[in-house]
């Protein structure tokens, strides 16, 4: 592999899959480099496409995708020990193509991905571990690797090499994720009959339903649970602070098991036969913690480097739409026959901050700490709310005015008046 | 709910496990040993794979090892840990992802 490339790509994930696409789409003789036996198989996400991030780059992706159910119905729980209370949000407009987000199966999704960048004219090797990067002086020229005579040399090194971005790090290009900066979250994938999955989540053909939980499940820690309908199988997880878990001394398996066995989630997953267990990190360190993002010969996209709207749960569209605009970059500097040089490469930066990659990160930068330093929010108020729930439905005997009264007790005690006034101050802060 | 319960949700996945090449070492068990009190990684683990002897040594067997690098992050104080991806082809290969 003595040859060189226009561009080389380390990963097949959505983000070097949509810098790969969009590059050989337009010309560029491109290598892509997976250490997985086949993309996909190295790779794990909730998982939830977003179309729009897609359409923009393979606008007939619905014609042979492998697409599970698109989603119908989002319902939000905050979850005491033994209840939840919840706000569900279903629209038949979510019903009618063209469809807005599918639940997916990454293994599979990313393989079809990849047999479209393929297609495209890229050349993919797979079973490949990229080592370290070349260097010319301060340029980056090239990539080692784990086959033997395996070096292969490009005008550009994307890196889109996941959350472990070892190569990012060790070239200096960012510092080492930081335990606050990440969350992590496991995750089980149960089967049941196509009928089963319907029945229990009220929806029908290919029609899904999300299910977003946050509350004592976590244990106080921030973070949250899903609960996802794919066409014959649920995927259900938790996910939570690096840094939390540390401190609470939560085992994450331990974790989930709990969560399963809440009463509100059991009946639904009652039955399903578990076929993987997996488990990934999210970078969750939000606008503040986004790297460098080009350099001389080199740019990152995706989870490397920190794309991720943690308030939303979104990433794999915002590592798509950094994939597609490090490819548009480079399509615009090669068409003026500009070289690939930091300076040149700031364009990336710009049109992510033009887009809402950048401009919905920038829009939270200050909601992490929030949480973090707040642990009532996971653990408290949801308990608050509950109760107070419980009290309004419960009928026995005690006047309206009464119950109103002592659930209002029980919020000043357990918050004070200054704690409420500052919690919700806090909380407009970070979402303003 | 304990170790052995993890395994039971790891026998589920799918590895290639390359014998005799783990992809991650403790860099000094003494370290873990004599000045790490938390042994963090013994709990954080998604997979299990760090387990605290009663010497107050830290054991790692990374065969069942799911790649999300938390032992990698979580050991900040220390830097104990020496973590590789898996050679190419190696390690967890996800069916569902």
């Amino acid at each position: 592999m003595s040859e060189t490339f226009d561009a080389i790509v380390v990963g097949a994930g959505p983000s070097g899959n949509s810098a790969a696409y969009t590059l050989a789409k337009a010309g560029l003789k491109v290598l892509q480099l997976e250490r997985g036996e086949y993309p996909g198989s190295k790779n794990v996400q909730g998982a939830i496409l977003y179309s729009d991030a897609l359409e923009r780059i393979i606008p007939d992706f619905r014609d042979d995708a492998p697409l599970e159910r698109h989603l119908i119905e989002q319902r939000m729980w905050v979850l005491d020990d033994e209840s939840f209370v919840g706000a569900h949000y279903r629209s038949d407009e979510f019903n009618k193509p063209p469809y807005n987000r599918y639940t997916i199966i990454r293994a599979q999704f990313d393989k079809w991905f990849s047999q479209k960048v393929q297609e495209a004219g890229a050349l993919l090797i797979c079973e490949t571990t990229v080592t370290s990067l070349i260097m010319d002086g301060k340029r980056v020229i090239g990539v080692r690797t784990d086959r033997e005579g395996g070096s292969v040399y490009a005008d550009i090194v994307i890196l889109a090499d996941g959350v472990n971005s070892l190569l990012g790090t060790r070239s200096g290009f960012h510092p080492e994720i930081e335990p606050k900066n990440v969350a992590l979250a496991v995750k089980e994938i149960h089967f049941l009959p196509q009928e089963v999955v319907e029945q229990r989540f009220n929806v029908s053909g290919e029609a899904g339903v999300v299910i977003e939980m946050a509350g004592k499940i976590t244990k106080g820690m921030m973070g949250t649970g899903f609960l996802y309908t794919n066409r014959e199988s649920l995927t259900i997880g938790v996910g939570c602070m690096l840094s939390d878990f540390k401190q609470q001394k939560v085992k994450p398996y331990q974790l989930l098991e709990q969560m399963k066995e809440h009463p509100s989630i059991k009946p639904l997953i009652e039955g399903g036969e578990m076929k993987e267990y997996t488990a990934h990190l999210i970078p969750e360190g939000g606008y503040k913690a986004v790297p460098r993002l080009c350099g001389d010969g080199w740019m990152i996209v995706g989870d490397s480097a920190m794309f991720v709207n943690a308030v939303h749960r979104e990433g794999s569209n915002l590592a798509m739409t950094s994939g597609r605009l490090a490819a548009e970059t480079l399509i615009e500097l090669s068409g003026k026959g500009l070289p690939f040089s930091e300076r040149n490469l700031g364009r990336y930066r710009l049109k992510l901050e033009d887009s809402f990659v950048l401009k919905d990160l920038k829009k939270y930068k200050n909601l992490s700490g929030t949480f973090h330093s707040n642990p009532q929010f996971f653990n408290d108020y949801p308990a608050l709310i509950n109760k107070a729930m419980h009290e309004l439905v419960k009928v026995d005997g005690v006047d309206k005015k009464t119950k109103e009264k002592l659930i209002r007790q029980q919020f000043t005690q357990r918050r004070s008046l200054f704690g409420l006034m500052g919690d919700a101050f806090k909380l407009w802060r970070a979402f303003e | 709910m304990s170790g052995a319960k993890v395994e039971e949700k790891l026998f589920q996945n799918r590895y290639r496990v390359d014998t005799g090449h783990p992809h991650i070492q403790i860099k000094n068990p003494d370290i873990c040993a004599t000045k790490c009190e938390a042994q963090q990684c013994a709990i954080c683990c998604p997979a299990g794979c760090y387990t605290q002897e009663g010497s107050g040594r830290v054991v790692l067997i990374s065969d069942g090892c799911l790649e999300c690098g938390t032992c990698r992050i979580i050991c900040d104080e220390h830097r104990n840990v020496a973590w590789e991806y898996p050679r190419g082809g190696y390690g967890v290969l996800f069916k569902f992802g």
